[in-house]
């Protein structure tokens, strides 16, 4: 045994431990010939620290803020609740570190390399004094003095070193009605009540109550000794502490530890693989493959990635062995600000579910601390009544059924434990062979190995990417998620990608039109869908040829289309993609992806790549990594199958200053391999050679349409065809407002809108017992009138007289000096002469600087900021000519 | 005896109703309360509430700006129009209210987590921390595409619209997009006061929006600004002391046919239509009503009048020393002499150093620092104002200034200056009076 000569133990006896963190205490260090060094009796928490690292200079401890941490080297159990050092909080968003007790999901370190270092997958828990200040009040009271909190934030790095693990202590999960006993006969007794998610506090979940409880409560029948195993530890650098888990098999097989697989428990409920009850897709293997891959490089891999493929609502236990370790070592350890000391643990024992296919049932047992220790075993921590009744009635069932079915748990354990052996070596092994070994392992396997991934919070998605292998990345496909998909966020904040949100639905169903205007309203609404497209037949034809031809010949290409706003652009598009996919599913064409994206609706150009990818496969990535995948995706060879379409809205919106994005868009196509068809849109013909560069432009091809504006002709058209089979508008009526929307825009939408408001208008006038109650042009002008015409005049007109007043000494202002442009000053002075000729009273400079700036905020003038008080320019923003004839009207 | 302790009672008595009468107003006056009655809009509000019912009851998507300068009760019209409608029960159950204002919400993204939070979104995915903008944005467009007019509408109300038409207009893009799409009905209501708010909205965006604007537009004339008068300051019949109720109703009727207060109130309805500015002077007036003085007055309104068409800058002269005084003429000279060309420091002071060598009796020969110390006071009081900002290394006694006061001002004001020297006045009056 290699490391057997480097066995030492480091054991620090607390003796206090200081508000501040200050911790006095003494620690020894045994060596393995049975001499022991004594460091000394006092340190500040640093020194200790700073003590303990130089002497063993191999500990790849991350400097947790709060605890102090005692080489261990011992085995670790699973589920016990063990103080660590803090993980060196790369997340140090969750503020403060959180130190205390984790409760020992897995341990594995690689088994054929005596040399790297241990991982521990852990629960966190937090102590009050962890919980961020300003976050305390929230809860309530105040906290027992061993209190913790079940530390629920995904975000948070469970998995740690193996090595900053210092030992068991004991925690009791109390129900939301148990009262923390405060008569603590073992100091070293932690009481969790609530959980906390740095946001709020929640009283611990039911499952996750029973879960513990029955931990302890299976405690003393499965405590066995734990084999050893030498190893030695590595020093690793801090950057390494997130790296990959590997789970590993137990050398000693006699050990009952594997007959005895535990699992981990799973604080949060959370969706899993079900790979077992699939059928093998190539996407699934794929993924799985992605998964092994990410996990067999554990110097790539920054950390785990999580899984979210196919999920399923079962819990699946984890199997896993137990890794065990140093012999006989004690470690006492002590916090800073409590003292708790390992001697006490705890069992955690999971909840047990009932897998579909395998039938598996499990549990996990807790171990023991090994027999080298002094007999510092504490009784556990007796069951509270209220907890077993809490219980879910289920899983006392599944324990007997675990206790009771000893053999089968015995062989499935070892078949599992064949497979992590295998998946070991695979991971160790080349990635080449991966794929082919993938396909044996059993379901099972992946899925826990792919759900410790998952427990523990998104890795930085750079990183996980870095891990895919590039070949497997060009295979994926849009139905499965990759590694990659996952964005650095944290489980929670990716529900809402999986959630579809949804307004409140109506009580009440939405009204039927009850009479002819009604109908006529509702297909005059801009977003009722016509039946078909008149007017646009000759750029529909083009367009479709053009996305059709490019299907049929699988090759990619890009158009432009250009046109003012209210033109059918989108809409002809939108129809062109409608019939090919009806000509797909008959098909007469290739069935292709349809993509459309609106440079209005991102909030910054580089957005489009992650709508196009998600809108593609469903993967959520930074833009950056999108366009890197979406790259990929379209520029390496033996890529889709299917051609791509992409509608590009408001492309103009998509420009940045390197027209990178505008680039990537067009330079996609041009691929051989790509089979992307880029439609574009945009209002400016031009657009093309006024903002592109010379090497953007020429990729985007001279494939061009433009659309026209609608003449009045078509507008009518337009009109009838919507209101074919409802007659409510005189055709005098339709013809007027086609020629008025003609010679002012020729957009469509205001055309509808107009004659929808002359609806209503219809609707509202009183109407004539015997008219036939038609939309007249007189309503119909109406309505132009409502929409166009100027506000202005009517608003000079009723000004207040020291308003218009003001407004004639401007102009009287202008006249005098010839400028378009005049101070305050100037214009008071003419003011006041206007006032005194028309015998109102003197107008102060307080009230004409109030009128002035009124005027100002409904832009009849243009003021400057007030700040410049006399000196401010004023101009008129209005025609002099309109205020004139708006305050002759008078 | 008992006389003394009825008096008292009544004094009690007579408190208590002149604090009721005080609440009752104050409240009318500061809150926008839809109790009031709406003047003149009732074009406007059939207008409105036509298109909330549509789109409530039928799920119609509409968009409507509503437009008006300030105080013309365009929110007043909005909140008449919602208590109106979520009488009705249909409405009340279908519509979600979102109310966003520019000054509040001051950019998209903002906006954006606001109208989540108030279409309760948040709740769908139970405490979800919203990431980026992006992120945010395609989430509340998700929940908005459902094809059907299934769901309940958003209403969405935009104070300040015109804050919300910068450069990038992704919101009101997004909200008018989807009012002019066949996806959840809402209803977009902007309210601003710029007339010119169509030119604002970018080409693409104004196309979206429906073009319907209801204009508000004060356009009321005096007999109704006097009726608003009477209106405002009644008491409503639920006042718990009949007979005072009564007395005071009739007090505010005398008053509004009063020539004076005609004539008050024509000055101020001349000044601005504003029910704002109405309401300031009614509130000016009710603060001078107490228990001794239980009813409003003609010189009450009056001097609140007063008060309000105040000139602030003469104010502020009437407080200025007699050397500050001096400066200003001084500077008021040199604008005479060049001008309106800027002055100095320098300028000003050898202004001052000859009026008092040649004319002066009453006036001491200042330092030339504790002159400076005047013109630096006259400077932090805005009554001068620096040309170009000022440089750490000029020397503030040639800075280029300003008089920010016009002539008439200064005039006007010394007229009222208490205790001004005579030579000073006359100083004043003319440049050459020494001569």
């Amino acid at each position: 045994m290699m490391a057997a000569a480097r066995r030492q133990t480091y054991v620090m006896r607390p003796i206090y431990v200081g508000g501040t963190g200050e911790l006095v205490g003494d620690v020894t260090r045994r060596q393995p010939g049975g001499g022991t060094t004594s460091f000394g009796a006092k340190f500040s928490f640093l020194h200790l620290l700073l003590a303990v690292l130089s002497e063993a200079s191999a500990l790849p401890v991350a400097f947790g803020l709060v605890v102090i941490l005692v080489a261990v080297r011992r085995g670790v159990q699973l589920g016990q609740f063990r103080v660590a050092a803090a993980p060196g909080a790369p997340e140090a968003e969750a503020g403060g570190s959180r130190g205390l007790a984790p409760s020992l999901r897995k341990l594995r370190s690689p088994d054929s390399e005596p040399y790297s270092k241990k991982r521990a997958r852990v629960q966190w828990c937090v102590r009050f004094c962890e919980v961020p200040v300003r976050k305390q009040h929230l809860l309530g009271r105040k906290p027992a003095a061993q209190e913790i909190f079940w530390y629920d934030y995904p975000a948070c790095d469970g998995n740690i070193n193996a090595e900053a693990i210092i030992g068991p202590v004991r925690v009791v999960a109390l129900a939301p009605d148990e009262a923390i006993p405060v008569d603590l006969k073992n100091e070293k007794t932690l009481f969790m009540k609530l959980s906390w998610n740095e946001k709020k506090f929640r009283p611990l979940s039911p499952e996750l109550l029973a879960n513990l409880d029955k931990l302890r409560e299976s405690s003393p029948r499965c405590q066995k000794p734990v084999g050893t195993k030498t190893r030695s530890i590595e020093s690793l650098p801090w950057t390494t502490a997130e790296q990959v888990v590997r789970s590993i098999e137990s050398r000693h097989s006699a050990s009952k530890s594997c007959q005895t697989p535990t699992h981990s428990v799973t604080p949060r409920a959370r969706k899993r693989l079900e790979l077992n009850s699939l059928p093998r897709t190539p996407d699934s293997s794929t993924s799985r493959q992605n998964a092994c891959a990410s996990l067999g490089s554990p110097g790539r891999t920054k950390r785990k990635v999580a899984f979210s493929e196919v999920t399923s609502p079962c819990k699946r236990p984890q199997p896993d062995e137990l890794q065990t370790s140093s012999p006989a070592l004690k470690s006492p350890c002590t916090k800073d600000n409590k003292k708790c000391s390992p001697e006490c643990h705890m069992t955690l024992r999971t909840r047990v579910p009932v897998l579909k296919a395998t039938e598996i049932t499990e549990h996990k047992t807790l171990s023991p601390i090994s027999g080298g220790r002094k007999s510092l075993v504490v009784s556990d921590v007796v069951l509270k009544p209220e907890n077993i009744k809490k219980r879910k009635v289920e899983e006392p069932e599944a324990q007997n059924e675990a206790t009771s079915t000893p053999h089968r748990v015995n062989r499935k354990s070892s078949t599992l434990a064949l497979n992590r052996i295998r998946q070991q070596l695979q991971f160790l092994g080349n990635n080449k062979n991966e794929q082919e070994e993938e396909e044996f392992l059993p379901a099972a396997e992946i899925s826990d190995s792919s759900r410790e991934e998952e427990e523990v919070s998104t890795p930085p998605f750079s990183r996980a990417h870095s891990s895919v292998p590039r070949s497997r990345c060009s295979s994926m496909k849009s139905s499965f998620q990759t590694p990659s998909k996952t964005p650095k966020k944290t489980p929670k904040r990716r529900t809402p990608c999986q959630v579809t949100p949804q307004i409140r639905s109506r009580s009440l169903a939405a009204q039927e039109p009850a009479s002819a205007l009604e109908e006529a309203r509702l297909r005059l609404h801009v977003s009722a869908v016509p039946e078909s497209l008149p007017c646009r037949e000759r750029e529909f034809q083009d367009i479709y040829n053009f996305v059709e031809s490019k299907l049929l010949d699988r090759t990619g290409g890009c158009m432009y289309i250009s046109g003012v706003p209210g033109t059918g652009k989108t809409a002809t598009v939108h129809e062109v993609t409608r019939c090919l996919q009806q000509a797909a599913q008959a098909n007469d064409v290739p069935p292709f992806q349809y993509v459309e994206v609106n440079g209005m609706k991102l909030t910054e150009p580089h957005q489009v790549y992650v709508q196009i990818l998600q809108k593609l496969t469903g993967q959520k990535a930074t833009a950056n990594h999108a366009a890197q995948l979406l790259a990929k995706r379209f520029c390496t060879r033996g890529s889709p199958q299917e051609t791509t379409v992409l509608l590009v809205d408001e492309l103009d919106l998509l420009w940045t200053q390197k027209q990178d994005v505008m680039y990537n868009l067009f330079d996609w196509p041009t691929h051989k391999e790509a089979r992307l068809v880029v439609l574009t849109i945009a209002n400016t013909m031009d657009l093309p050679e006024r903002i592109m560069m010379n090497r953007v432009a020429s990729r985007l091809g001279l494939t061009r349409m433009s659309f026209q504006p609608y003449t009045h002709s078509q507008l009518q058209q337009i009109l009838m065809s919507r209101l074919k089979h409802v007659k409510v508008f005189e055709d005098d009526a339709i013809q007027l407002v086609a020629r008025k929307v003609a010679a002012l825009s020729g957009d469509a939408r205001r055309c509808l809108d107009i004659c929808r408001r002359a609806t209503e208008i219809c609707e509202l006038s009183p109407q004539k017992p015997d008219s036939p109650g038609l939309v007249t042009v007189a309503h119909l002008m109406e309505a132009v009138d409502e929409m166009f015409s100027s506000s202005y005049i009517t608003a000079i007109k009723n000004s207040s007289v020291l308003e218009q007043g003001f407004l004639r000494a401007i102009l009287a202002e202008f006249r005098r000096t010839g400028l378009e442009e005049a101070t305050f000053q100037q214009v008071y002075s003419q003011h006041v002469v206007l006032c005194r000729m028309e015998g109102l009273p003197y107008p102060t400079m307080s009230e004409t600087m109030a009128v002035c700036s009124r005027l100002g905020s409904c832009r009849l003038l243009l003021v400057e900021p007030s700040r410049n008080d006399l000196l401010l320019r004023v101009r008129l923003n209005v025609s002099q000519d309109d205020v004139l004839y708006a305050l002759k009207e008078e | 005896m008992s006389s003394r302790k009825s008096k008292s009672n009544n004094l009690i008595h007579a408190e208590c109703l002149s604090q009721q009468v005080q609440r009752i107003l104050r409240e009318r006056f500061c809150h926008q309360s839809s109790h009031s009655n709406l003047f003149g809009v009732q074009v406007q509000y059939k207008h409105l509430i036509e298109l909330l019912k549509r789109t409530a009851i039928h799920g119609e998507s509409n968009s409507v700006l509503i437009i008006g300068p300030r105080g013309s009760g365009k929110t007043m019209l909005v909140n008449h129009a919602l208590k109106e409608l979520m009488q009705i029960e249909e409405v009340n159950e279908n519509v979600l209210q979102v109310h966003l204002n520019g000054l509040l919400q001051i950019n998209d993204k903002i906006a954006l987590k606001e109208i989540t939070r108030q279409l309760n979104l948040e709740n769908v995915v139970d405490d979800k921390v919203f990431g980026s903008f992006a992120e945010n944005l395609s989430f509340l467009l998700e929940a908005l595409k459902k094809v059907s007019k299934s769901s309940s509408c958003p209403v969405i109300f935009i104070d300040e619209f015109d804050l919300f038409a910068h450069h990038n207009q992704t919101l009101l893009y997004t909200l008018f997009d989807i009012s002019q799409a066949a996806q959840t009905p809402v209803a977009v209501i902007g309210l601003t006061c710029r007339l010119d708010i169509l030119e604002l909205l970018e080409k693409r965006v104004k196309s979206r929006f429906s073009h319907r604007q209801i204009h508000l537009m004060n356009s009321f004339g005096f007999p109704q600004y006097l009726k608003i008068f009477k209106e405002q300051l009644s008491l409503p019949a639920e006042f718990p002391d009949k007979l005072f109720a009564e007395k005071w109703n009739e007090n505010i009727q005398c008053l509004s046919e009063d020539r004076s207060i005609r004539e008050v109130l024509q000055k101020h309805f001349n000044v601005s239509k504003n029910l704002r500015s109405l309401h300031m002077l009614l509130m000016l007036a009710l603060n001078r009503v107490t228990s001794s003085h239980p009813f409003m007055t003609a010189a009450d309104l009056m001097e609140a009048s007063q008060l309000c068409s105040m000139d602030s800058k003469a104010n502020i002269v009437h407080g200025l020393s007699v050397l500050e005084i001096c400066l200003i003429i001084a500077m008021k000279h040199l604008n005479d002499i060049y001008e309106e060309e800027p002055f100095n420091f320098q300028m000003v002071y050898n202004e001052f150093q000859k009026f008092v060598q040649r004319k002066a009796h009453s006036i001491y020969n200042f330092e030339k620092p504790v002159v400076m110390k005047a013109f630096e006071h006259l400077q932090q009081l805005e009554l001068i104002k620096p040309m170009e900002r000022t440089s750490l290394n000029a020397q503030k006694e040639y800075q280029l200034m300003k008089l920010l006061l016009d002539n008439t001002q200064i005039m006007n004001a010394l007229q009222k200056y208490p205790n001004c020297p005579t030579d000073v006045r006359q100083w004043a009056t003319s440049s050459l009076s020494w001569l």
